[in-house]
């Protein structure tokens, strides 16, 4: 197996920063925003940015939820391992919010199609935007598309890119596996 | 571990403690989904599921039949009172024209002990047990320690005591077994006639004494007193069951502690619980009926995932 660094420590620190801030740009204070992580790697990547628009750029009155997508999968008894599904927790309507998607990886769209099922069951929000840490180009399934992308790769299918956070594998890098 | 040991649900006797654990895991995100504003997911939208109830039955069709929806199944309900079985039809050509309208699975209530093992065998479609005669209830069981874990934190440890007719009780046997894998210390507490003989080869002891009972549990799980079930006099008459049996307030207010109090419905008001039992804080019924829907939505998914994709 090998295994190649895509961005080390300090490279994911400058990208959240830039992702933060044209969030701002487009969000402003947040009044009508909503942030929603994907479960369960994007929660990571969502509670991150929460921490920098809050300490570095005072926006205090987020709202992040989390959501799980695994009973909206279109890949249900289609698969070899069975699915094993995690929590959701949204405590708001997203009824005429602005719905920002906060997930690590983009590659087929597939979670991302689920997603946008798994959530009309909290509304209809007003419009609803994707941002990705990593964006597999050339290899979408669906024509789905990221609003803000940490960082842009062309990979084969063989490969897999894998995303670590300090929170849970102890340092933040994102490396790409072949198997 | 995200898959169940089985292939059916044919009765908490075939279960491990895993395959529970799954199982509430599971009810923990469908109790969620169904307090959401919308309350569905589209999980199951390519299963149809049959439900076939030769005995009559309310809350528990209508239980699996708001599951199913909830996943988006297609359902179709069968009731024997209206239909071919009247005209002599036998289970298996009941199941296999049922089958060939391509039902994935099959929710079955029968007075037949063993009618789910029976038809698990001979039709290829996943079998849930809704009730077999006065063998096993196992969703009952399930639902239930699910709203004992609820209230308690856990089933581990926990004293519980089943009153009433254990005789003819699916629920209490299906009970007995889910409460005792879980770890829970089991008595049972009724007449001695409706108390089956053996009963202590379960692992569980019996107490003739309600007030006794009461004074060791943590949980009371009162059974309902089955008239229909019962061919000859069990006992002498209602009014002596609920001198003997019944659990009133003055009762419980006696033991010094609060215990919790379940009931699998429907309610015999005045005979095994009295009105001011049944809609006290510490009764938990109505809370087993919404944990009912979710217990079983997991036991459907669980299963359903199983199935292999044509």
């Amino acid at each position: 197996m090998s295994k190649k660094t895509l961005l080390n420590s300090k490279e994911i620190e400058i990208i959240l920063h830039r992702l933060a801030c044209q969030l701002i740009e487009n969000h402003n204070n947040f009044e009508n925003t909503v942030l929603i992580g994907l479960q369960p790697r994007g929660i990571y990547l969502a509670e991150r940015l929460i921490t920098i628009l809050k300490e570095e750029y005072a926006i205090n009155n987020l709202k992040l939820g989390k959501l799980d997508i695994t009973f909206y999968r279109d890949d249900f008894r289609r698969r070899d391992e069975p699915l094993s599904a995690n929590s959701t927790d949204i405590n708001f309507i997203v009824e005429d919010k602005n719905v920002v998607f906060i997930d690590d990886v983009l590659y087929s769209g597939r979670s991302i199609r689920a997603a946008l099922t798994a959530l009309q069951s909290y509304g209809r929000p007003s419009n609803v935007e994707l941002l990705v840490l990593i964006d597999r180009r050339f290899s979408r399934h669906l024509p789905i598309q990221p609003t803000y992308k940490g960082r842009q790769v062309d990979v084969i299918n063989e490969e897999r890119v894998t995303v670590h956070w300090k929170e849970n594998e102890g340092e933040d890098a994102v490396y790409i596996l072949n198997d | 571990m995200s898959q169940l040991s089985v292939e059916h649900l044919l009765g908490i006797k075939h279960l491990n403690r895993a395959d529970i654990e799954l199982i509430f895991k599971t009810a923990d995100h469908f109790k969620e989904v169904i307090n959401r504003p919308i309350k569905k997911v589209p999980s199951l939208r390519d299963i149809t599921i049959a439900n076939l109830f030769f005995e009559n039955s309310t809350r528990t069709k209508l239980s699996f039949e708001l599951a199913e929806k909830r996943l988006s199944a297609d359902v179709i309900n069968f009731s024997a009172s209206q239909s071919s079985v009247k005209k002599g039809e036998t289970l298996i050509d009941t199941a296999n024209n049922i089958l060939s309208m391509k039902v994935d699975l099959i929710v079955m209530r029968h007075p037949n002990v063993g009618a789910c093992d029976f038809l698990s065998k001979h039709v290829d479609a996943k079998i849930v047990n809704a009730g077999d005669g006065t063998h096993e209830h196992p969703t009952q069981a399930l639902l239930d320690s699910y709203s004992i874990r609820e209230k308690l934190g856990s089933v581990e440890g926990k004293n519980v005591v089943i009153v009433g007719d254990i005789l003819h009780s699916r629920v209490a046997l299906s009970n007995i077994y889910a409460l005792k894998l879980q770890g829970a210390n089991v008595k049972v507490c009724g007449p001695k006639t409706l108390i089956p003989k053996y009963i202590e080869s379960l692992g569980v002891d019996v107490e003739y004494d309600i007030k006794k009972a009461l004074q060791w549990c943590d949980v009371a799980n009162v059974l309902r007193v089955q008239n229909e079930r019962m061919a000859i006099n069990y006992f002498p008459s209602t009014r002596e069951y609920s001198q003997l049996f019944g659990i009133n307030k003055e009762l419980l207010d006696s033991l010094g502690k609060e215990i919790v109090i379940m009931h699998p419905g429907p309610i015999n008001r005045g005979v095994e619980l009295t009105s001011d039992v049944a809609d006290a804080d510490q009764a938990i019924i109505l809370n087993q009926v919404e944990n009912g829907v979710a217990v079983r939505m997991a036991v459907i998914y669980l299963l359903a995932q199983q199935i292999e994709h044509k």
